[in-house]
């Protein structure tokens, strides 16, 4: 160094001789690719394609939910199908992303331990669903899934329902003040044999009707009714765009 | 160029003593230590899960759901943060000749605010709260807690630069510098939630689907690179040098791969979401950046590994720096498995298999832990006065067992992995899926019983360390004059 006879003004070295010019042209180094990435996925209309047949989820379907969260089941399964061949051909329809903008939060998942749930939906009876989640080994010998035995004997609670919704409308969910008001006997209904379910069905249409045997829903119930209704609110029969697009 | 950084080779013999904080560091090494050890506890335990269901017990407490964000936060928050907080509280003093800003009631403040945190972490997913959110599971009280605390240290850490003795900031606070400030921002902008009541742990993302998937892995793999990466960076770019007593390799190219990498980096995040509903465009942005971090990635592996230059006979007579360097080259290789798992033909195999878990051992175990081994293993003599650790033999002992257990892990994920790939896309020769999802997981049985044997090495080894520490501590002090006198290095 010592035969530059003229100083740079701006060296690294006046950086690392000030850590608030550090600091500051640091924030923009790491602000750029998250700014590029993220701010466009809100303003470019594309990225999420309005689908017939995506709806809110009904309470039941809500506190199910959040026990799926809960749970940690992200964890061992995904709940979004890639759009390859095999997976196609062993899960359905790849997910679109409409299917989970109603999703606070996503549950795509990272690994799978268990299989793809997205489209879960329908593909098994309520019955298997009660004793698979209670004893998963007693249906499926290898699997490697915990028992949940728990959750059939917890009742859920039902008076808060109200805040939840609440809530998802805080987020963007387009629940109605109708929705809300209703939201405690859409969520008894759903889960009480022959209770009156017009209301429900109309508000969340394809809702599954778990047997919840009259008493206090359980988490049990919850669960697989959340369970039942993934993937199925889109009907993929005819997938053509004018078919889908809403 | 390369001896820029050695700015103790321009200053005067005898420098005035500072009286630095080194209570805290010690605090903060006996809690990494501690967590090290629980972490790999709880680790080996869903090992064991995975291997045989029955493990889980059926209580909602046991199960794997629960315990695994158990595992992933005492790893990284515990165990890592841990080490990132001592590390950085004893290098920013060291290397700046100041002591830390703010007093040591707000460092200790920050110690048992951040302990606190991970406590309560821990105990809220075995209680069922979690926001679901990999690597930031905690609701959104705690997420508040920690951002109290992330701002003390950064004003600590911050404050301890502004009033420096030293005319530079030595390369290692850059990393810290970095690491600090971008797990600010992650943090902030990755826990956005609306609760459902003050006096209530749930809340709901404010984003949802796609939105929340590029959120959560812009915060996900970011986590790697500035809390797993840059954090550990600057540890690397501080003990190295130090147990070396040797110069860093090169002045310019710690300047060109840091700010390359901290650049590149942001953007790699969608490389966990190729094929998804996630735009194309970003998927490939993801991807294109992914693979230009090798560069930066590797130059921070080759800085770390030509520092050893004519030193490398130390590797011999020093396990503790034998650690250092192995995670330096766990380091190369995992940042060059990175982006080849980020191209979109191989993602198509990698993602959703065991080889992603592979792939983040071999970063975690190889490069995260093996640099904080060897930080620790110099650390400890120096914060409690001793001359050496208790037994030399037992780091040694340490190191291989710990090896060993790294190599059982990753090359039994890899099998798995790709295994677990191969058969989910398996034609048969009449046009059908050939294999159920059910067949790949009894396929992967025995390698995942090796995985397990893999961790319990690495936390045999653990154990010896936690042993030779305590004995360390506990052990004589030598007398003063017989202590060892510290080298010239890295701006001290």
């Amino acid at each position: 160094m010592s035969d530059i006879t003229k100083k740079p003004r701006f060296t690294h070295g006046t950086i690392e001789r000030n850590a608030f010019i550090l600091l500051v042209l640091a924030l923009i180094a790491i602000s750029i690719g998250g700014i590029v990435e993220i701010i466009p996925l809100f303003t470019i209309e594309t990225t999420v394609e309005h689908v017939k047949g995506v709806r809110p989820y009904a309470p039941l379907e809500l506190v199910g939910r959040n026990i799926y969260v809960r749970e940690g089941c992200y964890l061992c399964h995904s709940q979004q199908i890639r759009s390859l061949r095999d997976e196609v051909e062993r899960y359905g329809h790849f997910s679109l992303a409409a299917e989970s903008m109603y999703d606070h939060p996503f549950q795509w998942g990272s690994k799978r331990i268990g299989p793809d749930l997205a489209r879960v939906g329908g593909k098994y009876s309520n019955d298997w669903h009660y004793q698979h989640l209670q004893n998963p080994q007693a249906l499926v010998p290898e699997s490697l899934m915990p028992r949940y035995a728990f959750l059939a004997t917890r009742p859920i609670q039902i008076d808060n329902i109200a805040d939840h919704l609440r809530t998802n409308v805080i987020v963007g969910v387009p629940y109605t003040s109708e929705d809300i008001a209703h939201a405690q006997d859409d969520l008894l209904a759903q889960a009480t044999p022959g209770a009156d379910v017009t209301g429900l069905m109309q508000r969340y249409p394809k809702a599954n009707l778990v047997p919840g045997n009259g008493r206090t829903p359980t988490e049990l119930d919850a669960l697989i009714a959340y369970l039942q209704v993934l993937g199925t609110m889109v009907d993929f029969a005819d997938p053509s765009t004018e078919n889908l697009q809403q | 160029m390369s001896d820029a950084v050695l700015h103790g080779a321009t200053l005067p013999a005898r420098l005035p003593r500072v009286d630095y904080n080194e209570a805290v560091v010690r605090k903060f090494m006996i809690a990494a230590m501690f967590w090290a050890v629980v972490a790999f506890c709880v680790g080996c335990y869903l090992a064991a899960e995975m291997s045989w269901p029955a493990f889980n017990l059926g209580y909602e407490f046991t199960n794997f759901g629960r315990l695994r964000p158990v595992h992933t936060s005492a790893a990284i928050f515990a165990f890592g943060g841990s080490m990132l907080f001592g590390t950085a509280m004893y290098v920013v003093q060291r290397t700046c000749r100041a002591r830390l800003f703010g007093g040591s009631a707000l460092a200790d403040f920050i110690f048992w605010g951040y302990q606190f945190f991970i406590v309560m972490a821990a105990l809220s997913y075995v209680m069922g709260f979690s926001k679901s959110r990999e690597y930031a599971e905690p609701e959104w009280h705690l997420d508040l807690w920690l951002t109290l605390i992330w701002v003390l240290f950064a004003v600590v850490f911050i404050g301890t630069l502004i009033k420096r003795a030293e005319p530079h900031i030595y390369v290692a606070n850059w990393f810290y510098l970095a690491f600090i400030l971008t797990v600010a921002v992650l943090h902030l902008g990755n826990n956005l939630t609306v609760p459902v009541s003050f006096w209530g742990a749930k809340s709901y993302a404010l984003f949802s689907g796609t939105q929340d998937a590029m959120i959560q892995w812009w915060y996900g793999h970011n986590a790697v690179g500035f809390f797993l990466t840059a954090g550990f960076l600057g540890m690397m770019y501080y003990f190295i040098p130090k147990a070396a007593n040797r110069p860093v390799y090169s002045y310019r190219l710690s300047i060109f791969h840091f700010w390359s990498l901290i650049f590149l980096y942001i953007w790699a995040g969608p490389h966990h979401l190729e094929y998804t509903a996630l735009p194309d465009w970003t998927q490939t942005l993801g991807m294109a950046f992914s693979i230009m971090l090798w560069m930066p990635s590797w130059g921070g592996m080759i800085n770390g590994l030509m520092t050893l230059s004519g030193a490398w006979d130390k590797l011999r007579t020093d396990p503790g720096l034998r650690f250092s360097v192995t995670a330096v080259g766990f380091y190369g290789m995992s940042t060059f498995e990175g982006p080849v798992m980020s191209i979109r033909p191989v993602n198509a195999l990698s993602h959703y298999t065991d080889w992603g878990i592979g792939h983040v051992h071999s970063g975690s175990l190889g490069w995260v832990a093996f640099i904080s081994f060897g930080a620790l293993y110099y650390l400890i003599p120096v914060l409690w006065g001793r001359e050496r650790m208790y037994s030399v033999k037992l780091i040694s002992w340490h190191y291989w067992i710990a090896t060993l257990g790294i190599v059982f892990y990753i090359t039994s994920m890899w099998v798995a992995g790709i295994m677990e790939g191969l058969m989910w896309r398996a034609y048969d020769s009449q046009g059908f899926l050939q294999y159920s999802f059910i067949e790949s997981i009894a396929a992967v049985h025995p390698f995942l019983v090796i995985r397990l044997v893999g961790g319990l090495c690495f936390l045999t080894g653990a154990l010896l360390m936690a042993f030779n520490m305590i004995m360390t501590i506990i052990g004589p002090r030598p007398a003063l004059n017989a202590m060892p006198q510290a080298a010239f290095v890295a701006g001290e």
